[in-house]
């Protein structure tokens, strides 16, 4: 016999009420399970298998793929590919680090205004953050063209040649992938700056602390929550990105991205690809367990 | 203190011009006669001109349109059922951890490995159907995906701050379960659904890995016409193409703006709902 309960004012047994839960979410779930964690354990099986003649999957598992990623082949060994998975993860890293010391200024400047004008400063800031990653990374191509004034003055002093872009390069990318993301962090940091309890601030400044003090003790604490949110929603996919390296990097700044991009493309090898976007998943998810205990820890 | 103030000023405006100045930029060459390079020579408006006459952008716009309309339909009707499911039943704590933590894979892991993934499952799929070859169906079915998992986030949300005592008052005077759905859960509940309908809907715009990964031959969207082009040469066309599609975001973010400041009454709810995501 099941338990009764009394839900939302109804008297109902436990048991006919999970049934009817059931209803609602069972579209829902049977199509992440389909489309969602069925592909994903897919993938790790994929993983190990092996390549056919065209590139696709051929049921026959060994760890051939991730030897191939860890460097070991016919010919030897080389770092190639733990290199780009290196760089992924430093560039994601400095990306996200970049980002967060451009919001906070941006977040206290917009925090600061009248609530009228902070409306029309946060509509500016969310206008990038919802403008197509692609529109805004070939925009990047223009500001950068060798007849512009900022590859000139690289020109100028000698850090480019005569008449030719800023890109492809490491340094575009960079340009580029801070255009994007920096909304992603300053948007959640605003909203907890514009919670701050400033009373907490002016005890500091009544006791003397010093201007970092003050910041590290008052300031950044209380706005722990948004950044949080920031650097995740920053973090994640600047690992996995693909659009701003291929455009603005080409083969000169390649990431894991680009790498996964091409075994599903141009190089068609569905299973080293596979074990590739393993590789990343563990890289994302042990950053963001390092992360949260890191956080908890504080 | 004033010190500080000046300098914050400084760097914001700084960040928000570089934000800006590559679509500025942009904009402004879409109107420059001169086809190749940099130099101002007048203005024009050709390029626009010139797009209605590109049948491979307009069928691009088309393809952009339908599957972000059809997308957002089917997930938001999903979602909001999903995040009703989880919200309003007594699920145990184990279930209620799994099924969040299956809401949160998509936000949590690179788009390219969903991307990844959906392509091996649909490789298998093909074997059974050739409805599974790449195309508009696959796009539509790897948006539907993640859009899934954002509306529910966002509907359910919604759900947790809504106190349930209408819904138990309207019980003790015998409202039945249905009625009390649609006139008062759903009713309650539309703000929440139209702000996860709009996330979805642009995400679904903004996407371009999964897209790019089903895409066929003639289910091109506009991202990744855009794409293919910058490779072969930057041209004033995909200058005009691009400043359209900000501009219709602009107009798209201040109204969606507007629409809700009036709707609530509270002119910060919308950008409330997009700086939690």
């Amino acid at each position: 016999m099941s338990k009764i309960i009394v839900w939302y004012g109804e008297i109902i047994s436990e048991k006919s009420l999970l049934k009817r839960g059931v209803a609602f979410i069972a579209p829902g779930i049977l199509w992440l399970m389909l489309f969602l964690i069925i592909p994903s354990v897919l993938l790790a099986i994929a993983s190990f298998a092996g390549r056919g003649e065209y590139g696709e999957l051929v049921w026959e598992f060994g760890f051939e793929n991730y030897k191939r990623l860890a460097g070991f082949s016919l010919f030897g060994w080389t770092g190639d590919y733990l290199i780009i998975l290196w760089r992924s993860l430093i560039t994601a890293f400095f990306i996200t680090l970049l980002s967060v010391i451009l919001s906070y200024p941006l977040a206290f400047f917009i925090a600061s205004r009248s609530p009228k004008k902070r409306y029309i400063w946060l509509t500016i800031l969310i206008i990038p953050f919802w403008t197509n990653m692609v529109i805004r990374t070939y925009a990047w191509f223009i500001i950068l063209a060798p007849d512009l004034p900022f590859a000139k003055l690289a020109a100028f002093l000698k850090l480019i040649p005569n008449g030719s872009p800023l890109y492809p390069g490491a340094f575009a990318v960079y340009l580029g992938m801070i255009s994007i993301f920096l909304p992603f962090v300053a948007l959640p940091l605003y909203s907890s700056v514009e919670k701050l309890n400033w009373e907490l601030v002016e005890a500091a400044r009544d006791l003397y602390a010093s201007k970092t003090r003050i910041f590290m003790q008052a300031i950044l604490p209380q706005t722990l929550p948004g950044l949080s949110i920031g650097i995740i929603l920053t973090f994640v996919p600047a690992i996995g990105t693909f659009v701003t390296p291929d455009m603005l990097g080409g083969a000169k700044y390649m990431l894991v991205g680009n790498l996964i991009a091409n075994q599903f493309g141009a190089s068609r090898d569905w299973a080293f690809g596979a074990a590739i976007s393993m590789g990343l998943s563990l890289l994302t998810l042990g950053s963001l367990y390092f992360y949260t205990v890191k956080a908890k820890k504080k | 203190m004033r010190k500080i103030r000046s300098i914050i000023t400084f760097i914001s405006i700084s960040t928000i011009g570089f934000l800006y100045l590559p679509l500025a930029a942009m904009a402004f060459f879409s109107f420059n006669r001169s086809k190749y390079g940099f130099t101002w020579e007048g203005f024009t408006l050709n390029w626009y001109i010139k797009l209605f006459e590109n049948q491979a952008i307009i069928e691009a716009a088309l393809n952009t349109i339908v599957l972000a309309v059809v997308s957002t339909i089917i997930s938001t009707i999903i979602g909001s059922a999903l995040a009703i499911g989880m919200q309003k039943f007594p699920w145990s704590f184990k279930t209620e951890k799994s099924l969040n933590m299956m809401l949160y894979l998509p936000v949590a892991i690179p788009d390219i490995i969903l991307a990844a993934a959906i392509v091996i499952i649909f490789g298998i799929l093909r074997g059974v159907s050739s409805i599974f070859d790449p195309g508009l169906l696959n796009m539509i079915i790897g948006h539907i995906t993640f859009q899934i998992a954002f509306v529910a986030l966002v509907v359910k949300s919604r759900l947790a701050s809504l106190n349930s005592e209408i819904e138990e008052a309207a019980r003790d005077l015998f409202a039945s379960r249905f009625y009390i759905l649609r006139r008062i859960t759903l009713p309650l509940l539309t703000p929440g659904i139209a702000a996860g309908a709009m996330l979805a809907f642009t995400l679904s715009l903004d996407d371009f890995v999964i897209s790019f990964f089903m895409a066929g031959p003639k289910s091109t969207t506009l991202p990744i016409y855009i794409f293919g082009a910058a490779r072969r040469g930057i041209t004033p066309q995909i200058h005009a193409i691009s400043t359209i599609i900000l501009l219709i975001t602009v107009v798209s973010v201040i109204a969606a703006g507007r629409l809700t400041v009036k709707k609530n009454r509270k002119r910060w709810r919308i950008t409330k709902n997009f700086v939690h995501l």
